[in-house]
């Protein structure tokens, strides 16, 4: 097992060489460390390396594999983004806040990974808290993309995309509120699925906005995604929002026809500031889907326009609440050197979050403040229904909507840092879907200037096998997703 | 619309955020450009639309109140600031 191979190799092909002991974990485990010792230093995607834990963990995951009761996803290293909760092992958030955390439970999604013999590599860097759309938030150090190392690897799930797309690990699992997998999924040319809202539980994943966000797998191709999506999707009773259902393989529907899909593609996400070469990669590839038999025709979400405005309303209110709780007396960071109560609340939240976050936990209270809660959050949870009915009208004509990941391939480091409106406006063709709550996926679908450029389907509420369906589909009639970077 | 440093002022304390001057102008300045973004939504007929809190449909979600042995104290307490026996200390309240 050679650290080179790892960039190109898959969840699929890695278990199948576990199964035929053509490899075991611990040599696989062994050439992802030796990969990361190699890379890290200039891609920096990991806030935490957990290499003890992980060679302990192939170790039990050879032994589990011996009496023949692995499971798909034993014995192979990934990296969850550091906002999920690990026991024992720092959970950060890329945050002062919570540099010193030490979970005293694992999340939901780490539990049923680790049930499964998963291998922790790692932790990734985010933004801060998840906000942000560059991983230059992070409190820590900002994460390089591998395909050039003067650019963002998109955010908030920087470090999960980058350490996936440069080999540190074999898959990852990031978190989504406004397109925090899928654009940087795009950014780094792999392939990003959020689920339905509800899908995947929460529980252990530090809460940013509650009712957007959501977990998802950020893997080298459609096949991985849907072998993830198997082990992580599922009712939870520690999470209300968890949708009760019996959750299908999701592999199923990987290489059925699409022959006769409809799909449809919405004008309004064509529009001016879509970069050319984006637009023309996205045009080719809907008439891939022509080619392949859906039946494609144009139409029209006018409501989605609001999208960001909606959504910089309702997710920094819905932030500003959760994030009250870091009050500097249970855990994280505390003001020591003040000894009132009030000044050392107000001087801990002053000195352990960054600038991002303070901006809106302060644009979250303004909007739930007395005089203002009517005319910004209320008014936005309205047109949030209208933008929920528009894709509900969308799906009784289509099974599918198809635009750009978004406007621009990945951009440089720097270079939006001083405006915060210029980087909001990164993810309006992602945020629709968090705030429908339907799934998405971006995958790879060309190449602008040595830069991966991504395709994102929509479908409709828990038709992830539609979606997975048409990106296979999609995937398997183009190269794009055998691309990887030369690092 | 523009805010005053005044009305910057009164949401860091409501949110409880130590401001220096320098970032309260800051502030001042991006949240303002941030409002103005949230202009278009005045467009938008929203006479008789119900809110949406979250996409899930779900309502009243119980469960059995089943014991459970609660985490471990040991390790809640290494995450504490401030420490004393088995107890979180924490600054005084009343003066």
């Amino acid at each position: 097992m050679h650290a080179e191979n790892i960039p190109s190799l898959t969840v699929r092909k890695a278990a199948d060489l576990l199964a035929s002991r053509e490899a075991s974990s611990t040599e696989l485990t062994n050439a992802v460390l030796n990969r990361i010792s190699r890379v890290e230093e200039t891609i920096r995607a990991f806030v935490t390396v957990t290499k003890d834990m992980a060679i302990k963990q192939a170790d039990q995951a050879d032994a589990r594999i011996a009496t023949g009761n692995a499971h798909q996803l034993t014995g192979i290293p990934m990296q969850l983004k550091d906002n999920m909760c690990t026991r024992g092992i720092s959970t950060t958030c890329s945050s002062l806040m919570l540099k010193t955390y030490l979970p005293t439970y694992d999340a939901t999604v780490t539990k049923r990974l680790f049930d499964e013999g998963a291998v922790l590599i790692g932790k990734g860097n985010l933004d801060e808290f998840a906000m942000g759309s560059s991983t230059e938030n992070s409190a820590f150090f900002p994460t390089h993309n591998p395909w050039d190392g003067e650019r963002v690897p998109g955010g908030s799930s920087g470090g999960p995309a980058a350490a996936v797309a440069a080999g540190e690990c074999i898959y990852a699992l990031g978190s989504d509120t406004g397109g925090s997998i899928r654009q940087p999924a795009s950014f780094c040319g792999i392939v990003g699925l959020k689920p339905t809202y509800g899908v995947v539980s929460r529980y252990g994943l530090v809460a940013f906005a509650s009712s957007l966000d959501q977990i998802g797998p950020l893997t080298k191709d459609v096949t991985d995604a849907a072998i993830v999506l198997n082990t992580i999707a599922g009712h939870d009773p520690h999470d209300s929002t968890s949708i009760p259902f019996d959750v299908p393989d999701y592999t199923a529907a990987l290489g059925k026809e699409i022959k006769g899909l409809k799909i449809g593609i919405p004008k309004e996400y064509f529009v001016e500031g879509v970069q050319p070469e984006v637009r023309d990669a996205v045009n080719v590839a809907i008439s891939v889907f022509e080619n392949l038999g859906a039946s494609v025709s144009e139409t029209s979400l006018p409501t989605s326009s609001h999208a960001m405005a909606v959504y910089y309303i309702i997710a920094p209110s819905e932030a500003s609440a959760n994030l009250a709780r870091y009050d500097g007396v249970k855990y994280g960071y505390s003001a020591a050197d003040t000894g009132r109560m009030w000044d050392a609340l107000d001087k801990t939240r002053q000195d352990g979050f960054g600038p991002e976050v303070k901006r809106r936990i302060m644009l979250g209270t303004y909007a739930l403040s007395t005089g203002y809660y009517d005319a910004y959050y209320l008014k936005a949870q309205k047109v949030r229904t209208l933008i929920r009915r528009e894709f509900d009208q969308a799906f009784d004509k289509f099974d599918a909507i198809v635009t750009p990941t978004t406007p621009t391939v990945g951009f440089k480091l720097g270079e939006k840092t001083s405006d915060p409106v210029q980087m909001y406006l990164n993810d309006i063709f992602t945020q629709p879907a968090n705030i429908a709550g339907i799934p998405a996926i971006s995958v790879p679908c060309g190449i602008a200037d040595g830069l991966p450029i991504g395709l994102q389907i929509m479908t409709n509420h828990m038709a992830e096998d539609t979606l997975l369906q048409l990106a296979y589909a999609y995937e398997q009639a183009t190269e794009w997703h055998l691309e990887h970077p030369q690092i | 619309m523009r805010l005053t440093s005044d009305e910057v002022k009164h949401v860091a304390h409501l949110a409880r955020l130590g401001m220096s001057d320098d970032e309260t102008e800051l502030m001042r300045d991006q949240l303002s450009n941030i409002l103005e973004q949230f202009k278009s939504l005045e467009q938008v007929d929203t006479k008789n639309i119900e809110p949406t809190g979250h996409s899930a449909n779900l309502q009243s979600v119980m469960r059995d109140d089943t014991v459970e042995p609660s985490r471990p104290k040991k390790e809640i307490l290494k995450n504490a600031p401030q420490v004393e026996d088995e107890f979180i200390r924490i600054r005084a309240v009343l003066e």
